[in-house]
């Protein structure tokens, strides 16, 4: 019961919001400043609720199964029902502190923005439809979810749809994730007609054959790796910090992404092997080849975008080594920092007018509040003690260590060499932006399609209590975790992320007006295009795929239409033919009929 | 008298009449043509109603109402292609196209 | 349906066969000469076979009917035709039209499937002739008995054809305006 509304709250909230936030109608600035604070409650009211209720079922801790109603299709029937677990009530719980750290963020960052009513109901959408797959007890009812997702990631993304790129992005977004979820229904497919029914409790406990459990699990690989942006599906997240920092940091960051480490977790009994090994070397490819990119990257969003894709390879790589309660304890920590970071990224950038590294720094005192959240955040990702992201990875390289995976000295090795360049790069970040000499001057127009540039100080308080309030989980989460702590793995951690650090910090001192990402040399140019796999993409996919498509339009106005335009013109040639035979002449007539009459009498007499 | 005679006769003289409705320009001719037609009908209808011993003579009856007709179409057919030649100056069937596709 | 021989052919046969050749051979010179006022005369003569023909048939009535009407007035009104509109006497090579061809082919293919059909469905059907079945006493009584309507209809057909071609070849009658 408290599920299910959990669950319908936020949606609930997002059908209020796009109906109700512009009635009655008008388009003056007043009218807009009315809707813009009534989308604002019925975005944050039910967001609020629903984690209220979230936390009310953690502090329960029961396991709990709602069926709604069982949908009889003839075969293998959908039940429509919610489960909550301890995993689920976990990820629920970051999904609504992130949510509602969002939610009231953009009311700040947006605010004046025309189009408010429908961003914050569209989060409310999104929130509602996390939930969902976090609490579905059945397979394709997370499917539901997983593809609301998708779409509101779509709409988000492409919010600022007037420029061109963006709208690209948000497409681009769109297709490479909907190239995974192909898979990942098809996994569905398999497992519950292998398992005979779609019930998540039922899948988990069925007896299906490993050849089986291989295909299926590879197939919904193939979802994960599209959602939680892993090699080689990987390439729309950057591109989707086109959209607004919030969105950023609620979908790109902490949730969306989320939702395939997550469903990896869920189903973790239902993994073999094999396809953890295929997990584990996407894993070891991404984590360090978008650590080395995130050095690289100018923009302050990609940087963070990679770092994501990095991060999430963690966990990817945890799960692949058999460390799921680490990988799920990272999730939840990475969500907190990760979204702290965006956050405050989105401070800096609506104080600076640009996403770009290089129009920062030394905003150490004039945004000293952002400073500070910002380096518990960063803190938190090199994993710097105490900060929440120091245990996480502790656990993580305790569990690759101990881990009797096949691959488990490329996963180990792989993620020391990541902490190390974690380290490198988030310092880079964090002294561009906040040290050396200020460059910000106050631009007179924001660029369309930026955020709005404040003249003022420090960011408005709707966006610095968020910021404030999720820098505690930053740092505090690391003491909630019941397991041990291992001092031998912690350590070395430790002295990797710091020597990455160190170097970086020695490089800049040495020309502050410069970028440290030179010490990158002639790899420089790779790193920072991500490695062309995105031109990669674009010579094998993209442009075949264009070429046949405009293969297929010259097709269609050449031969389709042509067949059609020709036919006219046949007809009308063969009937200048037959004009001919209009002359006037009664003889010919006569001709032609009794010819015409011959032919039907004699054709009468043969066949009939 | 078999009766195939008179009526392979009448066709050859309808296939007759036809080619010349067909093939000759001057209306006349066309006209004369018509009446080769009609008569073997006429023919046709004599050799039957003699074959089937008609008490009504339908068929010879019939004939003579043909004849009457024939003789009221050439009437009124030349009448026609008086007038036609009044106005044209021409009785040739393939000049008077007035009514084709231009 | 009858037993009697195609060979030999009875004296009656031959004639009609004869003047069934002259009917036929003058009709196809009636389509094909080049001098108009031949082709009036040719139809004279067939028109003469014909009426021999229906003599042979028993049909004595109908043949002075068509010797009267179609020898003495038909014909006689197409030469008048031919004189009023001014018709080249003489020969002249522009009676055929382009169509000839044509027109030959579906004259052809009209004979060969009338007789094929013909021979095919009446190959065995004989006519017993018995002389005065058409005598102008008989068709009198049939037409003056049975036919009186038709007959009626006709004469005002006739009227009215005569009254139509007055109408159309005198030029001083103008249609209402």
């Amino acid at each position: 019961m408290i599920v299910s509304l959990v669950v319908v709250l936020p949606f609930a909230g997002a059908v209020l919001g796009l109906l109700l936030s512009r009635y009655p109608h008008g388009r003056g600035p007043a009218e807009n400043l009315a809707a813009n604070k009534r989308a604002a409650w019925f975005g944050v009211l039910p967001t609020a609720l629903s984690t209220a209720l979230i936390g009310w079922l953690a502090w329960e801790n029961t396991p709990s199964t709602n069926v709604l109603t069982v949908i009889d299709t003839g075969g293998i029937a959908i039940t429509v029902g919610l489960e909550a677990a301890e995993l689920s009530v976990l990820t629920a719980m970051l999904v609504g502190v992130v949510a509602l750290a969002v939610q009231v963020y953009s009311v700040g960052y947006m605010r004046g923005e025309s189009r408010y009513p429908s961003f914050s109901a569209f989060i409310s959408l999104f929130t509602s439809a996390m939930l969902l797959v976090v609490f579905a007890a059945d397979l394709l009812v997370l499917y539901v979810g997983w593809e609301i997702m998708g779409l509101c990631s779509y709409l988000l993304v492409g919010h600022w749809w007037e420029e061109r790129a963006n709208s690209r992005a948000a497409i681009k977004a769109f297709l490479v994730t909907r190239l995974g979820d192909v898979g990942f229904l098809f996994g569905i497919f398999v497992l519950g007609f292998a398992a005979g029914s779609f019930r998540i409790s039922d899948v988990m406990a069925a007896d299906i054959p490993e050849p089986t459990l291989v295909l299926a699990t590879l197939l919904l690989l193939a979802g994960v790796a599209g959602k939680s942006a892993q090699v080689p599906l990987h390439t729309w997240l950057p591109d989707a910090m086109a959209g607004p920092t919030p969105i950023s940091a609620l979908i790109h960051a902490a949730t969306m992404v989320a939702a395939g480490i997550f469903v990896v977790a869920r189903l973790y009994v239902l993994f073999p092997q094999p396809t953890l090994d295929v997990l584990g070397v996407a894993a070891a490819i991404g984590m360090l080849g978008a650590a080395l990119a995130a050095f690289a990257q100018t923009d302050l969003k990609r940087v963070l975008a990679y770092s994501t894709i990095s991060q999430l390879a963690y966990m990817a790589a945890a799960l692949a080594g058999g460390a799921r309660d680490a990988a799920v304890f990272h999730l939840v920590t990475h969500g907190a920092f990760k979204a702290l970071l965006f956050l405050c990224a989105g401070a800096v950038i609506h104080h600076v007018g640009s996403n770009l590294l290089g129009h920062m720094g030394g905003l150490r005192r004039p945004m000293p509040v952002t400073f500070w959240t910002m380096t518990v955040g960063y803190a938190a990702l090199i994993g710097l003690p105490p900060a929440s992201g120091f245990f996480s990875k502790d656990a993580i390289l305790y569990g690759l260590e101990r881990s009797s995976s096949p691959i488990q000295l490329l996963l180990y090795g792989s993620a020391l060499l990541t902490v190390g360049v974690t380290g490198a790069y988030a310092t880079r970040a964090w002294l561009m932006t906040f040290f050396g000499t200020g460059k910000v001057q106050a631009l007179p127009e924001p660029a369309p399609g930026t955020a709005h540039v404040f003249d003022g100080r420090e960011a408005p308080a709707s966006m610095l209590w968020p910021i404030g309030v999720l820098a505690i989980p930053a740092l505090l989460l690391g003491f909630t975790d019941t397991g041990e702590f291992h001092l031998a793995p912690a350590v070395t951690a430790l002295v990797v992320a710091l020597l990455g650090a160190a170097f970086v910090y020695v490089i800049w001192r040495g020309a502050p007006e410069r970028d440290p990402a030179r010490l990158l040399g002639v790899f420089h140019g790779p790193c920072e295009q991500a490695f062309y796999v995105d031109r990669l993409y674009a010579a094998v996919f993209v442009r075949p795929v264009l070429a046949l498509a405009r293969g297929v339009v010259r097709a269609d106005d050449h031969v389709v239409d042509g067949a059609v335009r020709g036919t006219g013109r046949a007809t009308v040639g063969l009937s200048g033919l037959t004009r001919h035979l209009q002359n006037g002449n009664a003889q010919l007539y006569v001709t032609g009929l009794l010819a015409g009459v011959l032919l039907i009498a004699v054709g009468a007499v043969v066949l009939g | 008298m078999h009766v195939v005679y008179p009526a392979v006769v009448a066709a050859l003289l309808f296939s007759i009449g036809v080619y010349g409705v067909l093939a000759r320009r001057n209306t006349i001719l066309v006209l004369m043509s018509v009446e080769l037609m009609l008569n073997a009908v006429n023919l046709n209808l004599v050799a039957f109603d003699v074959w089937l011993r008609d008490v009504l003579h339908s068929g010879q009856v019939l004939t003579l109402f043909v004849i009457v007709i024939a003789a009221a179409e050439v009437g009124i057919g030349l009448a026609i292609v008086l007038a036609v030649f009044r106005t044209r100056k021409a009785i040739e069937l393939d000049r008077l196209r007035e009514l084709g596709e231009p | 349906m009858s037993a009697v021989d195609f060979w030999p052919p009875s004296t009656l046969e031959i004639v009609f066969l004869l003047l069934g050749l002259v009917a036929v051979g003058s009709a196809l010179l009636v389509v094909t000469t080049r001098q108009l006022v031949h082709a009036a005369l040719w139809l004279v003569l067939c028109f003469g076979a014909l009426a021999g023909c229906y003599l042979v048939l028993t049909a004595e009535f109908v043949a002075w009917v068509q010797v009267l009407i179609y020898v003495g007035a038909v014909v006689v009104l197409l030469l008048f035709g031919i004189m009023l509109t001014r018709a080249p006497i003489g020969r002249s090579d522009d009676l055929d039209s382009g169509n000839r061809v044509v027109a030959a082919v579906v004259a052809l293919a009209t004979a060969g499937v009338l007789v094929s059909v013909v021979v095919g469905g009446f190959q065995h059907a004989y006519a017993d002739l018995r002389p005065g079945s058409g005598s102008a006493e008989e068709l009198g009584g049939s037409i003056f008995r049975n036919w009186v309507l038709p007959f009626e209809a006709l004469s005002v057909l006739l009227l009215a054809a005569l009254i139509g071609a007055i109408v159309l070849s005198r030029t001083d009658i103008s249609g209402r305006r």
